[in-house]
């Protein structure tokens, strides 16, 4: 795999100038250069395609966004959390239930109750996970059931009934009508739990333990509360992931989405190496946007809308070829 | 495992510990006989032969795709698109009924398809190096949106599980031994066979164990991998050809609620997830550990969710009991 020209952020020694930077971040921006030509292909074969669609894609990116993050940062710790889905459905209808006829000072209250709630759900993965010494896969896939089934006692069907004031926040327009709500919330909230995060001694520590366990633990990185905070920020993610479907829909749905694997698929298109300790969140991010833009192209072309997850499948194997042979020339030359 | 200080109490416990890590299936029987006995005091005279035929037959697809895992996570590796490669094969001879050649047709025809998207697989983990977790996973998606295009193709036809595979998925002679395991003692017998006393086995192990010494020796580890995801792949499809039959239904997403569990029977099995170590003796009882649990939980009345929720939470404690009991000193 291409990883090692992936992104590394944090803490790291910062390299000098712009050209380091670039060095450093090869992969989202190559990522991002398959973005924009894919915008421009977008408009090319739509040219009614504007504010409108941007509108959905960002509304439609929102949950699966929050998804990767969630993944991104277990596999950069070098573990993975397959209970990510189960995670957002449970902490999803657990909002929508509580809100339901409430006022909005409550609603706030159940927001910040729930993303304790994530952080505590993604502690307990991260904790069995230490204690166990079971493979991160196989317990957090026994979670999953876990999660699923307490997200089924809540509310055995759809319902519930989102504040108001919590589906204002994602659905819309911020001032222009290009810059939708949903997109704006996804960059902040990100921004504002990463970027300290990547950047303080426990982010280093996080990719430290995913880089090489052993030599994290030489020097002086106690390797299982570590690998709990990154869980447990898994855990938040989630939580947010799962506020933001209860957002977009207004109501809580306890099945659990597509969101695991597809958030498993996006964290590696994103750069970030599923051995761990390389990588960030916004390559995933913009995988996730990508993904969604095929979608929505497939659409216009009139292709047989299962023929998207044909696509999804194959570029997904393709891009991992390409880097593959990529990094078998470099090793070559 | 933490060193122990005490060597009195090491000495006692070293020949159950060395036991359990030289036959894993020792412990793994002895908690599938308590689960029959607790089965057995939930509903008295409930276990009885023709109980009995009804665990074999429902824990056997669930067997074979364990298997699937069981054989990839020897070299490292894990199937998952062992679902949507089994729902593909139950659902596309379900359309194929009508058929000039019929349901042989149908199987024949689905064989090779899942043996194509195995060998796709392969070439991808063993040539290319793509991570299997996530080459398997795009490996699903393909033959889940294929099935689906598929589906809108023959929406027009009459479609149906075939009897033959309605017979041999959920009959069974006097309703005790299911038809199904005229299908999966072979399968059963080829792979301890195949595993145990034939260099390609062998090689399974080297290659999960030691990658890098693997190769050394000479061992071609990408021709391995190809044959390997190849077998995967069609023990999928014949595997989801017995749940069709069993639960007389054919959709694209027949198999998807086995996924998980196969990944959880291979491990409670004792197979290790990181490659070199297992077995497929474990696997089977693993998976029937699992089915008779289920089948625990549903007597004892607890709901669809809270039996999902005690159902995770045991695989976490039977797999960290496995794991503690049979590490490295």
């Amino acid at each position: 795999m291409s990883a090692s020209a992936a992104t590394i952020e944090g803490g790291r020694a910062r390299g000098v100038g712009a050209s380091a930077w670039a060095r450093r971040n090869l992969w989202t921006i190559g990522l991002l250069g398959l973005l924009v030509l894919l915008i421009v292909f977008t408009k090319l074969i739509q040219p009614s395609y504007g504010a409108g669609g941007v509108q959905s894609l960002a509304i439609a990116v929102l949950p699966l966004g929050f998804a990767a993050v969630a993944q991104a940062i277990v596999v950069i710790a070098g573990g993975i959390d397959l209970s990510v889905g189960s995670m957002m459905a449970l902490t999803s209808v657990i909002t929508a239930t509580l809100m339901q006829g409430q006022s909005d000072v409550f609603g706030v209250g159940v927001v910040i109750g729930v993303m304790l709630l994530g952080l505590l759900l993604g502690a307990i993965n991260g904790g069995l996970v230490v204690l166990t010494r079971v493979p991160d896969i196989i317990v957090t896939l026994a979670m999953l059931f876990v999660w699923a089934g307490f997200a089924l006692i809540v509310r055995a069907a759809p319902g519930g009934q989102a504040s108001p004031w919590l589906m204002t926040i994602v659905n819309g327009k911020f001032f222009s009508e290009w810059v939708p709500k949903a997109g704006l919330v996804l960059l902040i909230v990100v921004a504002v739990v990463w970027i300290p995060l990547s950047r303080s001694k426990i982010g280093l520590s996080i990719y430290a333990i995913g880089s090489n366990q052993l030599a994290a633990f030489r020097s002086g990185i106690a390797i299982g509360p570590t690998k709990v905070i990154a869980y447990a920020f898994a855990g938040l993610f989630a939580a947010i992931g799962g506020l933001s479907l209860t957002a977009s829909t207004g109501i809580g749905t306890p099945v659990p989405g597509p969101y695991t694997l597809e958030s498993v698929a996006a964290v590696v298109l994103g750069g970030v190496s599923l051995a761990g300790g390389r990588g960030g969140v916004f390559g995933p991010i913009v995988a996730v946007v990508t993904l969604q833009l095929i979608q929505t192209d497939m659409t216009f072309l009139n292709v047989n809308s299962n023929l998207a997850i044909v696509a999804q499948g194959v570029i997904l194997i393709g891009v991992l070829v390409l880097g593959s042979v990529l990094e078998m020339r470099r090793e070559r030359a | 495992m933490s060193a122990i200080a005490d060597t009195s109490h090491w000495r006692s416990t070293g020949a159950w510990r060395t036991l359990f890590r030289d036959q894993p299936t020792v412990p793994l029987v002895g908690l599938l006989a308590l689960l029959v006995v607790a089965i057995e005091i939930a509903e008295p005279g409930i276990v009885g032969p023709a109980w009995v035929g009804v665990i074999v037959r429902a824990a056997i697809p669930l067997a074979i795709l364990a298997g699937c895992q069981t054989l990839t996570m020897l070299t490292g590796g894990i199937d998952l698109s062992v679902a949507a490669i089994g729902s593909m094969a139950g659902f596309v001879t379900a359309t194929l009924i009508h058929s000039p050649g019929g349901a042989v047709q149908g199987v024949v025809v689905v064989l090779i398809v899942a043996a194509l998207a195995g060998a796709v697989t392969g070439v991808g983990v063993g040539v290319f190096r793509v991570h299997p977790l996530i080459m398997t996973l795009g490996m699903s998606f393909v033959v889940l949106g294929l099935s689906n295009v598929w589906q809108l193709q023959t929406v027009q036809t009459g479609a149906g599980v075939p009897p033959q595979l309605r017979t041999l998925g959920s009959g069974g002679f006097l309703e005790v031994f299911p038809y199904s395991l005229v299908v999966f003692v072979p399968l059963t017998l080829l792979i301890l066979f195949g595993l145990r006393r034939t260099g390609y086995g062998r090689l399974l192990y080297a290659i999960g164990d030691n990658p890098i010494a693997a190769r050394l020796s000479g061992a071609r580890s990408w021709q391995v991998l190809v044959v390997l995801y190849v077998i995967s792949a069609v023990l999928a499809a014949i595997a989801g050809l017995l749940v069709s039959g069993l639960s007389n239904t054919a959709s694209v997403s027949l198999v998807d609620g086995y996924l998980l569990s196969s990944v959880a029977a291979a491990v409670i099995g004792g197979t290790s997830i990181f490659g070199g170590r297992g077995g497929f003796g474990g696997t089977i009882v693993g998976s029937l550990i699992l089915t008779v649990l289920n089948a625990l939980l549903i007597v004892v009345g607890l709901p669809e969710p809270s039996r999902q929720v005690v159902f995770g939470g045991i695989i976490v404690i039977v797999a960290a009991a496995y794991t503690r009991v049979t590490a490295e000193s």
